[in-house]
């Protein structure tokens, strides 16, 4: 329908008009089936030879009903529906999810779990980072070998995930009032040796990609997000610091323990598609840190409030608007209780759909190979854009 | 010097590709089928049934009760209660399901049945070579096909097995002792000795 629209409407052609007759605009439909938009994603480009005169995102390809699904069932039956939003960051769809039904029905997390959520959430964060760098670099034609470290390193956290809760994607972990179970034995001694090789992996990363002149000279320059735009726009996350906006959920809210731990936050200068590659490879050291903190600092006791009613929750009439710093933003949910045991409104705020719309600002006057670069930078992915 | 960038990231991955064939580090991968990596005792695919003993029929510890059926998140459990009962493990008279099926291509292995279940009874499993040429007979799986020994159980999550069993003996051993303590009363010979231990 989006397509037949546009091209039945020439006027919007109209202001692109050619100057000459031996040249003219080229509407070109990229996706959804195109290995570089990550998932099934469609930009409608007018093209002037290779220059982007227009783009127009189009998606709703992956729709699943998420908020609707979530309606329909209890409290506890959208816990792993959350899991496929961003279906890269499951633990940090959890938390979000769970950090607002706690606040709606004033459910108090113990410590432990406080301690659990820092901990899965920031090797999320971690591995997130590091396959988006990845990604990134497939994206500007190093085919293969940047994306396989990353994998390879992700691989070793998705298996601590597999040990703890039981799959390595699907994670379905934390609950409202704490998470599911403790840690298997041993586990902890494994994602400290897990955390302690990563800095190694992240100086190896940057030896193979910071430096590179040709990752320099398709990054640097292009795709600039001005900070004015980013905030108007509500662009948040990783690409909005990358603007050198200092807007990190962490600090700002301080939700959980974070007030607890030590960490900077990283910010860009120019906005171009290297700040924000940079800014998430200094997050990831930041994740460390407070990884490395958690980890020796993680007391004993419940995982789970035992006044905690996980099946047929009702919580009593009202609001709530739950938000954390997931990896690719603010991930916020809204819910509204009417007292009975399902949601009466359930609604998310993806990080990646609002990031997503700056995209025809930050193409325009590229070309189209840059086009690929610069959404790959912004970090979508099509799970938690279209739910 | 312009290069000298790439020629670092070079060495790099020339280190990676040297350092693959000793360091084990360096190459994560296994030579799947022929090579497999046994899974965590967490890992969860699809939910089945555990059996007591040696026969599902008298065995099954599910008791019918639906709780697994109404928090499926996907609603893919269907369950349909036995008009009769049959004795559980300590010896009270519970509901049996007459239909329990599951639909496979439907379920999305969150495992909250196996969380919400009172009994012990629906736990999840560990195969994951699932494949079927149709899409309906084989992905329906039926109480006789998801009914599993806890013998089988025991050996894919010996540690919450370990658990369930010692507190499932506990259960049995307090029961046992309130039937002979009835028995030697003989007070009430009619009422039922055991009504109160489960609860």
């Amino acid at each position: 329908m989006i397509s037949a629209e546009i091209h039945n409407d020439t006027s919007a052609l109209a202001e692109f008009e050619p100057a000459s007759l031996d040249h003219d605009v080229l509407e070109v439909a990229m996706g959804p089936h195109h290995p570089s938009t990550h998932g099934v994603f469609r930009m409608d480009l007018v093209l002037d030879g290779e220059t982007v005169v227009k783009l127009k995102p189009v998606f709703g390809y992956l729709h699943r009903n998420h908020e609707k699904i979530a309606e329909q069932n209890g409290y506890l039956a959208a816990i792993p529906y959350t899991d496929r939003l961003d279906y890269i960051c499951s633990m940090t769809n959890n938390w979000a999810y769970v950090l607002t039904v706690e606040k709606l029905a004033g459910i108090t997390v113990p410590e432990r779990a406080e301690y659990i959520r820092v901990i899965v959430g920031e090797l999320t964060r971690l591995f997130n980072h590091v396959c988006l760098a990845g990604f990134l670099l497939q994206d500007m034609g190093a085919l293969g070998t940047p994306l396989m470290y990353a994998f390879r390193e992700r691989e070793k956290i998705l298996d601590l995930f597999e040990a703890l809760s039981g799959s390595r994607m699907m994670c379905n972990y934390l609950r409202f009032g704490g998470c599911r179970c403790d840690f298997p034995e041993g586990w902890i001694a494994r994602a400290g040796e897990v955390v302690s090789n990563f800095s190694a992996f992240l100086d190896e990363f940057e030896a193979l990609l910071t430096d590179n002149e040709i990752l320099q000279a398709r990054a640097q320059g292009v795709g600039v997000l001005p900070a004015a735009l980013a905030i108007n726009a509500g662009v948040t996350g990783p690409s909005l610091r990358a603007s050198g906006v200092d807007y990190d959920l962490r600090k700002v809210d301080k939700y959980g323990i974070y007030a607890r731990f030590e960490f900077r936050v990283p910010l860009g200068k120019n906005g171009d598609v290297f700040d924000r590659y940079m800014v998430r490879i200094l997050e990831a050291r930041e994740s460390l840190k407070i990884l490395e903190a958690a980890l020796a600092a993680i007391p004993e006791g419940p995982i789970l409030d035992p006044k905690t009613k996980l099946r047929g929750l009702r919580p009593k009439a009202g609001e709530a608007y739950g938000r954390i710093e997931a990896p690719k933003g603010e991930l916020g949910f809204y819910l509204i209780s009417d007292g009975g045991p399902k949601p009466y409104r359930f609604r998310v705020r993806p990080p990646s759909l609002i990031n997503l719309t700056i995209l025809e600002d930050l193409c325009l006057g590229h070309t189209v190979a840059d086009v690929v670069v610069i959404l790959g930078s912004i970090d979508i992915v099509l799970g938690e854009v279209d739910r | 010097m312009l290069g000298s960038g790439i020629i670092k990231g070079f060495i790099e991955t020339g280190r990676n590709f040297a350092e693959s064939y000793f360091v084990p580090e360096r190459l994560t991968t296994v030579q799947y089928p022929e090579e497999q990596l046994p899974p965590h005792e967490n890992t969860r695919t699809i939910p089945f049934l555990v059996y007591d003993a040696s026969d599902p029929a008298v065995g099954l510890r599910c008791t019918a009760c639906q709780i697994c059926e109404q928090e499926c998140p996907p609603g893919c459990i269907r369950i349909v209660k036995d008009t009769t009962k049959k004795p559980d493990f300590v010896g009270k008279m519970q509901f049996q399901p007459a239909v329990f099926e599951i639909d496979i291509s439907v379920c999305m292995g969150c495992g909250i049945c196996a969380e919400v279940c009172p009994f012990d009874s629906i736990k999840m499993d560990h195969v994951f070579n699932l494949c079927a040429v149709e899409r309906l007979e084989s992905m329906l799986v039926r109480k006789e096909r998801l009914a599993k020994s806890n013998d089988y159980f025991r050996s894919i999550h010996p540690r919450e097995a370990r658990e369930i069993d010692a507190q499932r003996g506990e259960e049995k051993a307090k029961a046992e002792a309130k039937t002979r303590a009835a028995a030697a009363a003989k007070a009430s010979p009619a009422t039922n000795p055991v009504c109160g231990a489960a609860a």
